[in-house]
């Protein structure tokens, strides 16, 4: 977990494509193939991220600055920096279960249930965003359904449904970089088929032999606002994580 | 004349028991229908008034329009400034702040960890200033179960049900997890000064009541409220003054075109309150005249079957000189009498009960308990001076045009065939 990016697109920042595979003519791939390319490239590093989101609600715009340390795909430790009525908060990841800690309560609070589904922070990100951990091609069946430019980026078009079990988004819609394997653009569904979120990448950039996206929007399809903008200020790749900080004691 | 006929009612009770029966039940149903609508519609209104509409509301016109959802994010800014100013344009009415907003109470164990959790419908309200009119409208001092009224900062009360199935008492502590007005986490200790008890299912089920200088503190949402409520001072809801108040102070605004510049509903206008009243109103109007039609066909027939009893006493009549009008009139004073007579029966039966219902009241907490309108559990008539003489109505209207429809054959009555009649 970085800040409040949900791990599917922190993945996406960690993302390093060691080869140009797709070249011009090439016929398209499976679907599960692309899926399996974006969700190696994922990563599962170790890997510390200071970020900063900019949270533009109807009442104006918020800065929130967070340093994560990330360890694998199921463990993370996020501490807000600013602003001050933030700052000191903590909050625990270690497997399907999240916790917070927030000094003026000193108290440490297990989310569950429908709180999983709450802002993080009024962003346009959920704490059940957050939570997701899986691989796309564990969750998703993918087919091919079409190619398209996002900006001067020719992209494979993913249809992502689901493989059944309680999942966030039903279907989901994914723009996938032909030479990148980034995740460019998304559109996420409810079973309903109502949009729910999207997300536009809109830099990329190479850090240690990986493109990362460095500054995505997200927007909640149901809030008004012009969304959450997400910008990676630093990261540290392969970084060495001591174990203790994943334990709730680290929390207090 | 009013003898003759008041002895030939008497002595003739064929003539008058089932009109008058037929009087009496339906004044009385009427006087009970009526005093129990009225007590049910100011039951809703006051309850409602008192826990979530008041009197009017001004709310930002952004949070106005989802204010089912009381979306704080869209509160009003600079609440202090705009009470005085409600308290000095509009001084016949008390102006109170208030939040609402939701989340979820979690009490720790020994260890501070998360022992239980439930959710929690939250109402922070002024309930430490001097001159708060909160503790009068809500009538906290007796809805106080067990410990006291919040004193100290940081102090709140719970439903007393909801304590309980928290497994809380006066003095824990409470951990309230919800959202600032920016939508950020909040997670902030209080401590459970009192558990009440308002006989409100909404409100019993799972409430929170703090002060709301605490709530602002909590939910990042200073010199802000999500609702600013005004009530008549000592005088019951009145629809058209509020209407009114409304529009004066809309217009007065109109001139702010933002999305969290101030506006105020009346109480008719939120929540389909206004729907519900007007059907309410309609329906017992409805119920009023299907009582006078149903009446009116049982006392028409009864009038045709006298009529045909008394064929021979009206052929007599008819004969012995007294013209058709007359007779006809009669026929028509008689009816008055049964009605008048059955009317204050009627009404004096409908009284008593609506008084008993007044009194008792009619408990409705086990069908209220999933409701989501503020409504008191406990339903009451309630007797006006409209209670006295609504049940004449009915009574006074069937029995003329029951009486007068019947009494028409008269006229068919030729008295130039009465010998024959007689012969026969």
């Amino acid at each position: 977990m970085t800040g409040c990016v949900p791990l599917r697109v922190v993945g996406s920042f960690t993302l390093a494509v060691a080869a140009v595979l797709v070249t011009a003519g090439a016929q398209a791939p499976d679907g599960a193939a692309v899926l399996r390319r974006v969700d190696e490239n994922m990563g599962a590093d170790n890997k510390i991220t200071t970020s900063e989101m900019i949270i533009r609600g109807r009442r104006g715009s918020r800065t929130v600055m967070s340093k994560s340390w990330v360890q694998g795909r199921a463990r993370s430790f996020t501490e807000y920096l600013d602003p001050p009525r933030e700052k000191g908060t903590k909050m625990l990841k270690l497997e399907d279960q999240l916790w917070t800690y927030t000094p003026a309560s000193d108290r440490t609070i297990l989310i569950s249930g429908h709180m999983l589904r709450q802002s993080v922070m009024g962003s346009d990100l959920s704490y059940e965003d957050m939570m997701e951990d899986q691989r796309l091609v564990e969750l998703y069946d993918a087919v091919i359904a079409g190619e398209e430019r996002v900006g001067d980026r020719p992209c494979w078009v993913l249809a992502l449904s689901s493989r059944g079990g309680e999942i966030a988004y039903a279907t989901r819609k994914i723009w996938v970089d032909r030479e990148r394997y980034v995740v460019l653009r998304e559109e996420r569904f409810a079973k309903s088929g109502k949009l729910l979120k999207t997300t536009e990448v809109r830099d990329v950039e190479r850090m240690k032999n990986r493109w990362v996206p460095t500054r995505v929007i997200f927007k909640d399809a149901l809030k008004d606002g012009e969304g959450t903008e997400f910008v990676v200020k630093a990261m540290e790749y392969n970084a060495v994580i001591p174990d203790h900080l994943f334990t709730k004691a680290s929390l207090r | 004349m009013i003898r003759f006929l008041l002895k030939g009612l008497l002595r003739d009770r064929s003539r008058s028991l089932l009109p008058l029966t037929t009087v009496v039940l339906g004044s009385a149903l009427t006087v009970i229908g009526f005093s129990w609508t009225n007590g049910a519609m100011s039951s809703m209104i006051e309850s409602g008034a008192r826990f979530s509409t008041g009197h009017v509301k001004v709310m930002s016109r952004a949070y106005a329009k989802e204010a089912d959802q009381a979306p704080n994010d869209l509160a009003l800014a600079g609440a202090g400034a705009l009470v005085g100013e409600l308290a000095r344009e509009y001084p016949s009415l008390d102006w109170t702040p208030r939040i609402v907003f939701g989340g979820l109470i979690d009490i720790p164990d020994e260890r501070g960890e998360t022992r239980v959790q439930g959710p929690v419908a939250g109402l922070a309200i002024d309930l430490r200033s001097p001159r708060t009119p909160e503790r009068r409208l809500l009538n906290l001092d007796k809805a106080v179960v067990r410990g006291r009224l919040p004193v100290r900062p940081g102090e709140i009360l719970l439903s007393d049900g909801f304590a309980a199935r928290l497994g809380v008492a006066p003095g824990a502590s409470a951990t309230l997890i919800s959202a600032t007005m920016y939508g950020s986490l909040v997670v902030r200790n209080f401590v459970v000064a009192g558990t009440v008890r308002f006989g409100v299912a909404v409100m019993d089920r799972g409430a929170m009541i703090a002060d709301i200088e605490d709530v602002r503190g909590a939910l990042d949402m200073a010199d802000s409220a999500g609702e600013i409520l005004g009530f008549f001072r000592d005088s019951p809801y009145r629809r058209d003054e509020a209407a009114r108040l409304a529009a004066a102070f809309n217009e007065a605004h109109r001139g702010d075109s933002g999305e969290f510049a101030p506006r105020m509903v009346s109480l008719h206008e939120q929540s389909g309150l206004a729907q519900t009243l007007d059907f309410a109103t309609q329906v017992y109007t409805l119920m009023l005249v299907f009582f006078i039609l149903v009446m009116s066909v049982v006392l028409w027939n009864a009038g045709l079957m006298a009529t045909l009893r008394r064929y021979g006493e009206f052929g007599i009549r008819l004969a012995l000189g007294e013209d058709h009008g007359r007779l006809y009139r009669s026929l028509i004073a008689e009816g008055a009498i049964v009605g008048f007579v059955g009317s204050v029966a009627g009404t004096a039966l409908g009284l008593a009960v609506s008084y008993y219902l007044q009194n008792t009241g009619f408990d409705l907490g086990s069908m209220l308990k999933n409701a989501s309108i503020v409504v008191t559990d406990v339903l009451r008539a309630r007797v006006t001076p409209v209670s006295y003489v609504i049940g004449f109505v009915p009574g006074l209207a069937a029995t003329f045009l029951g009486t007068a429809v019947s009494g028409i054959g008269i006229y068919r009555r030729e008295t130039s065939r009465l010998a024959k009649e007689f012969e026969a």
